[in-house]
């Protein structure tokens, strides 16, 4: 992977990216590790709550009941953040976003003179703005320190999980970024141990010169609290805190469907988020603090909250979909996911992978540019199964592939793609019992020329052509029988006229199975 | 009881030993099983695949079809959650209130063979007889959708002379997923192999399930392999009798 | 500050396009959003099940199973329980938020240097040996301690940069659930908040759990009753 971003505009196809990474054995079973893990440690905890299914159900409500009243909540937490001191903003899309960011950073130095460095929280939302490009670009460097984005931004990489964002990486992957990239005066990491104990400290002693100098923050959010226009940031390392903390100015990031009516709506995402996440019952760390504190000063003097659409409302429109904006980013799906378990993030060619990414990353961006990812799917519904806020996944992917359906199918398109023609082709023939009849038997002489009968006289097909090929790569098809089962109902019926309920019936007449 | 078969476009056409296995067992319980002629597909492969209008009509065809059943019985775990899962949504789409009413009014009459066996007639011995080595492969639609539960274990547990051997990661997809095994096909064949692995691991002769389109992926893996192990659908087990 | 940077008619913009996606959800008043909001179902647990000694015992149980160690002392006993604690530990030189000695009922024990937090520097308090602090709630079910900017607790640096934090919990204010512990803290709700679940930690490495980033690495809790 290369230092540029994840990128669904230019990212090549899910199929295609798959398949470089499935031939990537240290990445898959590091992928498969770390899930593995996740899903157990999540298993037990969700195990010990009587009552989760009640709140998954509380917490999809209170979702849908904020979406269905977006923008008076998001009104009311602008009202209230200003109220305690805290500036919010405006963002359309991500080039305002970014815009502001750097403007507000910028700002912030002593005397007039812009800063050159940032700390930064982990973060999707400034990670699908690439919003460290941008900073660079305006001369200011943003250290990320959470560990894994550490990894992530040493090793030039880029994340592959919402949560964990750096696992598929093992420590010895790590250990070799850190010796190479870490560089602080006086201090020697090339003979670092390869212990994650010893990787941590060393993330520890590189970023605490960072704490204690930096002067300027951003961050995403977790939650905004409408009613007292708090913000609520959920992490494990304390570099958040640090964050929140330390520097003299903030600036949180978040997308418009990150708002929650009120503060008691945080006992149903505190339990249900930290559970779902990282298999805890409570994260170490969760930080809420509400504008600037000036009776007793606490934390930075200057808040900023960007509130950013960026086709959010597009989602918000359509109605099938709109249980995407539910999503409270815990990963849960990612880790479920039989897909993601082959292939990791990086196939999903977004900051957002794995079940949320597939439908996620096509109504953020342009349909046109993610077309290949409400297919990296098998349907199996065990994203559905383990999602926090129950966003019925599979039913949104299969919306958002109509979607894709429509769009090819638009205009001459429809001649050339030979996927579209054959599923229009086969629609009719359902339509008809008469036509599914003799299309039958058409299939079946259509099959004489691939098929080979094996030891026991049963007709096999080891070889299709085009796009069928991909099934026959490593698997083999049986021919149709000679004889489909509504003929032999009908010759049944010929055989034993009167047949009533139990009458003898002949033995199933064997035809090799 | 009379039951009308939905015998389903893909078994009718490559597994008719399932259709003949489920009739078997129902006649051997007692009941009658009617087969209306002009079915055909329930429409899930369009459904899913994106080409949602194509579907449209086959709900129609359906409901025809089996508007007067007693009750409908179908060995597809992944055909009838199509239809309890989007059947409704679809008649919605089509702004047909009768239609939308005969939908509400025959989807709680329609059952997975397996669930119909264990849910409606609370069977879980059928008079089965299978002297073999045998894993259960749970498909995602009837764990997921159906939840169909350990219904299927409790229904094999029964079955005299069977060896039943459960295999690891039970509730993990094979990758068949429909056009998912063509579309990506490198990603399903990865699956795949776990699953055979799984399989293989239980050194069972037999895999079997309630759905044969997951059967049809695994074994053409285990042809391909040449293993030996044979995919039978569960009421293919169910239906056979000592001395048969 | 004057950072006033705003995208023009962003804001409005950005309403509006919310207004057109939810149609005739955007028409109703407060009152009807309230009273919608007041109907959303919570079935879940919100009040105790345990009896208050089982309550204790599973705080105890699940700050362990963070890592942190737990003492349970009588009142009256808080001020000596810190210097056997602090003793055991091997630390002297600790800072205190201001109104500490009132928060625990007790004066602080002789034979340490308590450094009140009056604004000390992010530096300064890089010096410090650890902390001290009472705690506004706990909860058992997930072995949390909330603090807030209160007296005896006050300030988030000074819990976040030195490296060890002892946190005095009142038996009286641990709550079984969160939904209990959000119902105490909702009349405090805009005070900064920390939610503290034993100390700082990070899976990020193979999801082996390293305790210890870069909040403080030890945490004990005197829990007195």
């Amino acid at each position: 992977m290369s230092g540029t971003a994840l990128d669904p505009t230019t990212a090549p196809k899910f199929q295609v990216a798959a398949k470089a990474l499935i031939g990537d054995s240290q990445l898959r079973k590091n992928v498969r590790h770390a899930t593995k893990v996740i899903q157990t440690k999540r298993a037990k905890v969700v195990g010990e709550m009587p009552d989760w299914e009640d709140l998954r159900e509380s917490g999809m409500q209170i979702r849908q009941h904020t979406m269905r009243h977006l923008d008076y909540y998001l009104e009311q937490f602008e009202r209230n953040c200003r109220a305690a001191g805290g500036e919010v903003h405006w963002a359309r899309n991500a080039e305002e976003a970014r815009q502001i960011v750097v403007g507000i950073v910028q700002a912030s130095g002593a005397e007039g003179k812009s800063p050159t460095e940032v700390i930064k929280i982990k973060s999707m939302t400034t990670e699908e703005i690439q919003l460290n490009k941008a900073l660079e670009a305006a001369g200011i460097h943003a250290y990320e320190t959470d560990l894994a984005e550490l990894i992530i931004q040493l090793g030039h990489d880029q994340p592959s999980h919402i949560v964990v964002p750096a696992l598929h990486k093992n420590r010895s992957q790590i250990r070799e970024i850190f010796r190479r990239e870490m560089k602080l005066p006086g201090v020697d990491f090339s003979n670092l141990g390869g212990t994650p104990q010893d990787l941590a400290d060393a993330a520890r002693r590189f970023l605490r010169e960072k704490f204690l100098r930096v002067k300027t923050a951003v961050s995403g959010a977790n939650f905004l609290i409408a009613e007292t226009g708090g913000v609520c940031i959920v992490e494990s390392e304390g570099n958040g805190r640090m964050c929140l903390t330390l520097p003299e100015t903030l600036i949180s990031v978040a997308g418009i469907d990150k708002v929650v009516p009120t503060f008691q709506d945080l006992e149903v995402m505190l339990q249900l988020l930290p559970r779902s996440a990282t298999g805890e019952r409570m994260n170490p760390y969760n930080s809420i603090w509400t504008g600037v504190d000036k009776v007793s000063p606490d934390g930075p003097r200057a808040f900023h909250v960007v509130l950013m659409d960026n086709a959010r409302t597009e989602i918000l429109a359509d109605e099938e979909a709109r249980q995407t904006l539910n999503c409270i980013r815990c990963g849960a799906c990612q880790n479920a996911c039989p897909v993601y378990q082959q292939t990791g993030g990086h196939a999903y060619g977004s900051v957002y992978a794995g079940p949320i990414g597939a439908i996620l990353t096509p109504q953020l961006m342009e349909m046109h540019h993610a077309q290949s990812l409400p297919y990296a799917s098998s349907l199996c519904g065990a994203c559905y199964e383990v999602c926090p806020v129950k966003i019925n996944i599979p039913e949104v992917l299969i919306h958002l592939r109509n979607k894709v359906v429509k769009q090819q199918s638009a205009g001459l398109k429809l001649l050339v793609n030979p996927e579209v023609m054959a599923l229009k082709a086969v629609a009719l023939v359902f339509r008809s019992e008469g036509v599914f009849r003799v299309s039958q038997k058409l299939g079946r002489l259509g099959e004489l020329a691939l098929s080979r009968k094996d030891g026991q006289g049963v007709g096999w097909i080891e070889w299709l052509p085009g796009m069928l090929g991909g099934w026959t790569r490593v698997r083999d098809l049986r021919v149709m029988p000679k004889q489909t089962f509504r003929q032999w109902f009908e010759q049944r019926g010929k055989d034993a006229p009167g047949r009533r309920a139990g009458d003898a019936v002949e033995k199933a007449d064997g035809d090799g199975r | 009881m009379r039951v009308s078969l939905f015998i389903t476009c893909y078994n009718d056409t490559l597994f008719p030993e399932t259709g003949k296995a489920v009739v078997r067992v129902l006649e051997r319980l007692g009941h009658t099983v009617d087969f209306p002629a002009g079915q055909t597909c329930c429409g899930q492969m369009h459904w899913n695949t994106g080409y949602q209008e194509e579907a449209l009509p086959l709900l129609r065809r359906f409901v025809e079809q089996f508007r007067h059943a007693e009750a409908v019985v179908s060995p597809s775990t992944s055909c009838i959650a199509m239809m309890k899962d989007h059947y409704p949504l679809m008649a919605e789409r089509l702004k047909d209130e009768k239609l939308k009413a005969e939908v509400a009014a025959l989807l709680p009459k329609v059952w997975e063979f397996s669930q119909f066996l264990t849910q409606k007639l609370g069977l879980e011995d059928v008079g089965a007889y299978y002297p073999h080595r045998v894993t259960y492969h749970a498909s995602c639609h009837g764990l997921r959708s159906l939840h169909v539960g350990d219904g299927p274990m409790k229904l094999l547990r029964a079955v005299r002379g069977i060896d039943l051997v459960e295999i690891e990661n039970l509730e993990q997809c094979c990758g068949f997923g429909g056009t998912f095994a063509i579309k990506n096909a490198e990603v399903s064949s990865a699956m795949l192999a776990e699953k055979v692995r799984g399989v293989l691991n239980t050194r069972a002769e037999a895999v079997t399930g309630c759905d044969n389109s997951c059967l049809m992926h695994i074994g053409g893996a285990l042809h391909r392999e040449r293993t030996g192990v044979r995919p039978v659908h569960i009421a293919e087990i169910l239906a056979s009798e000592e001395g048969g | 500050m004057g950072a006033e940077v705003v995208a023009e008619g962003a804001r409005e913009e950005v309403l509006r396009r919310i207004r057109a996606a939810i149609g005739e959800g955007s028409l109703a008043d407060a009152a009807e959003i309230r009273g919608e909001w007041q109907a959303l179902p919570r079935n879940y647990k919100r009040t105790a099940s345990l009896e208050r000694a089982a309550i204790l015992e599973m705080l105890e149980d699940r700050l362990r199973d963070y890592d942190a160690s737990v003492v349970r002392v009588k009142a009256g006993e808080v001020g000596a329980e810190i210097a056997r604690v602090l003793a055991g530990r091997g630390k002297r030189r600790m800072v205190a938020p201001k109104g500490l000695a009132e928060a625990i009922g007790e004066s602080l024990p002789a034979g340490f240097e308590f450094v009140v937090d009056d604004g000390l520097t992010v530096a300064e308090l890089d010096t410090f040996e650890g902390v001290v602090t009472a705690s506004t709630v706990a909860i058992a079910e997930t072995g949390t301690i909330v603090l807030q900017n209160v007296p005896g607790q006050g300030r988030r640096a000074p819990t976040l940069i030195p490296d060890y934090h002892l946190c005095v919990v009142r038996a009286e204010d641990v709550v079984e659930t969160v939904p209990e512990a959000m119902a105490r803290l909702a009349g405090t709700a805009q005070l900064a908040t920390t939610f503290v679940s034993g100390p700082s930690a990070t899976a990020d490495i193979e999801m082996t759990r390293i305790k210890g980033v870069h909040g403080p690495r030890f945490l004990d809790v005197i829990l007195t009753e």
